[in-house]
């Protein structure tokens, strides 16, 4: 789960992390009642969305008067900001968050990150910060330095000193930069975090280490007890059919073919998508049913994947353990039935009560069309879709 | 002999009094699986499906002579439930859970390690289907008669992808030694290669099909091992060529986050090993029946 940057900054600094001063904004009057607030003569106005490259994309300024943060907050709200980071309907804006401008003299990369090599919480640090670091592994990949944290022990202070001095830091910088990796520790690990990433982490030209940027983002699995960080979920910056899919117990991601795939299992459902695609036609959708699925949430299933209107067909792909074909096909049935179905839906059941499951369709006197294996089922989806003209 | 799940293993389940746990330990009984008992805290002293309950594993063990736990237990009790079986000396424990914090995991992980190799427990999972010796016995939530006995092992991070491997090669006359699910988390108890490790060492296991998927440095890590120490031959599928970057898919590990973590990639550094891989997911079965059939000739 993402978080916005304003937000990412207050946990931070709550650990110990510097960060510059700022305030949030609703509306653009609000922007500038912030930057009088404020004070000072120079103020950088950041558009809110859960996406990197913000910059290059226009969503974030520098203002030189009151006047000039508004009329930037105005031209931001309620856009559509795309990024290199977002698909191409991009992230709404509709927080701003409006900072003092600060006096940089050095830039530095800092990045907590979960190692599944080491399944390990790894800290990824480099002298030469403000680039993504996709770019920074591509282009200067010497200057990236990495450490582990054992679980046992947490960070120690020795850790922190030699990566401090290994950026070339000099100095009161060296204990800030101890003081701020024991901080983004200390945040990662008590708020069940999978990413802390500061970049800018910035000198300024006093000399001091300030957060100038910052990105954190979440373990669902933990959010049971962390329901501070639940707290921080902004439906805004999600896709509409996926957080709704998720209410029900359903893990869908929108894709943009015209095969809808309702599946049991992740890797079953990747390697149903495989096979559409190898069979010449494309996915709509990822969508896992999950386990011990009910008719209903099935019928929830159809739903989904009908809300995309560049679905064109439909393919059921079932092996079911801990599912039972007799409930998947009645809710095939029920589903049909209910929403008043008008393209071609595939099925193909396989595993526990496939018998039975079978039946339920045959008995439905439904125009479905059935598979016995998954090579059958992806066919019979791609030949089935209504000819489009040439 | 198989691995993982031999005729001598003898098995508790934690969490059994659970919905869940209960109608899965019910099923294994009734296959055959030798479950001596159960473990739920509050529940000792008491009976279910036969079988006694306990309130501790170490209990468990000590009046049973239990060697492995196969766990039922709720995400949020999950990682302390695979610790005590650890600490009280199960030496093979299977999590079923999905849901376990990725913290958790990695606590778990360091604490596995306080043990010297002679006690030392493995865990298969979280967040996995489970294990199947079939013919023997298995610890999971898989349709025990879709497999049929035989000599090729299974891995998988995904529990229905295993079962259509298992399928496909049952249509072509192709038995399994064992099938194990290692699971969808990103921090998962055993890898790959683990097994690909107790597989070469099995005397009744004569190939392995390895399921993987995108994400996470696991199955490169095996290709290298397989390269360098593996004489049985290896089949592969790697699913989710269709899959986009930086989305999961479903498991909480599956998500292209680094280079040679796409589908694309894992294919080219498996293939790189020597490993055969099946050219879609339906070719699983055949293209295990193939490489059989080199071996059987050469």
């Amino acid at each position: 789960m993402d978080i916005h940057e304003y937000q990412a900054k207050e946990i931070l600094h709550r650990f110990g992390v510097p960060v510059p001063r700022g305030g949030l904004a609703y509306s653009p009057e609000q922007a500038a009642y912030r930057a009088r607030e404020l004070g000072g003569s120079a103020w950088v106005v950041k558009a809110q969305i859960h996406a990197g490259g913000r910059g290059e994309a226009g969503g974030v300024k520098l203002c030189r008067s009151v006047d000039e943060v508004q009329s930037f907050a105005a031209s931001l709200f309620g856009r559509q900001l795309v990024t290199r980071q977002t698909d191409a309907a991009g992230k709404g804006v509709y927080r701003l968050w409006i900072e003092a401008a600060s006096d940089i003299a050095r830039e530095l990369y800092l990045g907590f990150v979960l190692d599944r090599k080491s399944e390990r919480i790894m800290i990824v640090a480099s002298a030469h910060g403000g680039m993504e670091i996709e770019d920074l592994a591509e282009e200067d990949p010497a200057s990236l330095r990495r450490m582990t944290i054992d679980p046992a022990t947490g960070l120690l202070e020795y850790q922190a000193r030699e990566l401090a001095f290994g950026l070339g830091l000099t100095g009161g910088q060296v204990a800030q930069m101890v003081t701020i990796l024991k901080a983004c520790f200390e945040a990662y690990s008590q708020m069940d975090a999978t990413m802390v990433e500061i970049n800018p982490l910035v000198i300024t030209g006093a000399g001091d280490l300030v957060a100038l940027d910052a990105k954190m983002s979440f373990d669902t699995n933990a959010l049971y007890r962390r329901p501070e960080v639940a707290e921080l979920r902004d439906r805004s910056q999600e896709d509409p059919r996926e957080s709704t899919a998720g209410d029900h117990g359903l893990a869908y991601v929108g894709l943009t073919g015209d095969i809808g795939c309702i599946i049991n299992g992740a890797g079953l459902a990747m390697a149903t998508m495989d096979m559409i695609q190898l069979a010449g036609g494309q996915p709509a959708n990822f969508l896992d049913i999950g386990g011990g699925a009910s008719p209903e949430r099935v019928v929830r299933a159809f739903r989904t994947v009908l809300a995309d209107p560049e679905v064109s067909v439909i393919l059921v792909n079932i092996f079911a353990g801990i599912n039972r074909c007799d409930w998947v096909a009645e809710g095939v049935v029920k589903a049909y039935r209910e929403v008043g179905m008008t393209i071609p839906v595939v099925v193909r059941l396989a595993g526990t009560n496939v018998e039975a499951g079978q039946e339920i369709l045959r008995a439905s006197g439904l125009p479905l069309i059935t598979a016995d294996t998954l090579a059958e089922a992806a066919a019979r989806a791609v030949a089935a879709r209504p000819k489009l003209a040439a | 002999m198989a691995i993982l799940i031999t005729e001598k293993t003898r098995i508790i389940v934690q969490g059994m009094s659970g919905r869940i746990g209960q109608f899965h330990a019910a099923d294994m009984i009734k296959n055959g699986t030798n479950v001596v008992g159960g473990v739920t805290p509050g529940k000792g002293g008491g009976s279910l499906l036969d079988r006694p309950l306990f309130n501790t594993v170490r209990e468990a063990v000590e009046a049973t002579g239990a060697d492995a736990s196969l766990i039922f237990v709720p995400p949020p009790f999950a990682a302390d439930a695979i610790m005590e079986a650890a600490d009280a000396g199960i030496r093979t424990a299977v999590c079923v859970t999905d849901g376990l914090p990725s913290q958790d995991m990695m606590r778990v992980k360091r604490f596995l390690r306080r043990y010297p190799e002679s006690r030392k427990m493995r865990l298969i999972g979280p967040n996995c289907a489970g294990v199947i010796s079939p013919g023997v016995g298995f610890m999971g939530i898989m349709p025990p008669h879709i497999y049929m006995k035989g000599r090729v092992g299974i891995i998988g991070r995904s529990g229905t992808l295993g079962y259509e491997a298992a399928s496909q090669m049952k249509a072509l006359g192709i038995g399994v030694s064992t099938s194990v699910g290692i699971g969808g988390d990103p921090v998962n108890g055993s890898s790959f290669r683990d097994i690909l490790e107790l597989f070469q060492a099995d005397p009744e296991t004569d190939a392995v099909m390895m399921i993987g998927e995108i994400g996470g440095p696991q199955e490169a890590e095996a290709a290298a091992w397989v390269a360098r120490h593996m004489t049985k031959p290896v089949v592969a599928y790697i699913a989710g060529l269709s899959a986009p970057k930086g989305r999961k898919m479903g498991h909480a590990g599956a998500i292209i986050s680094a280079f040679g973590e796409s589908a694309q990639e894992k294919v080219e550094i498996l293939t790189a090993a020597g490993i055969t891989v099946a050219p879609n997911p339906s070719a699983m079965g055949e293209t295990m029946a193939r490489v059989l059939l080199r071996r059987a000739a050469a």
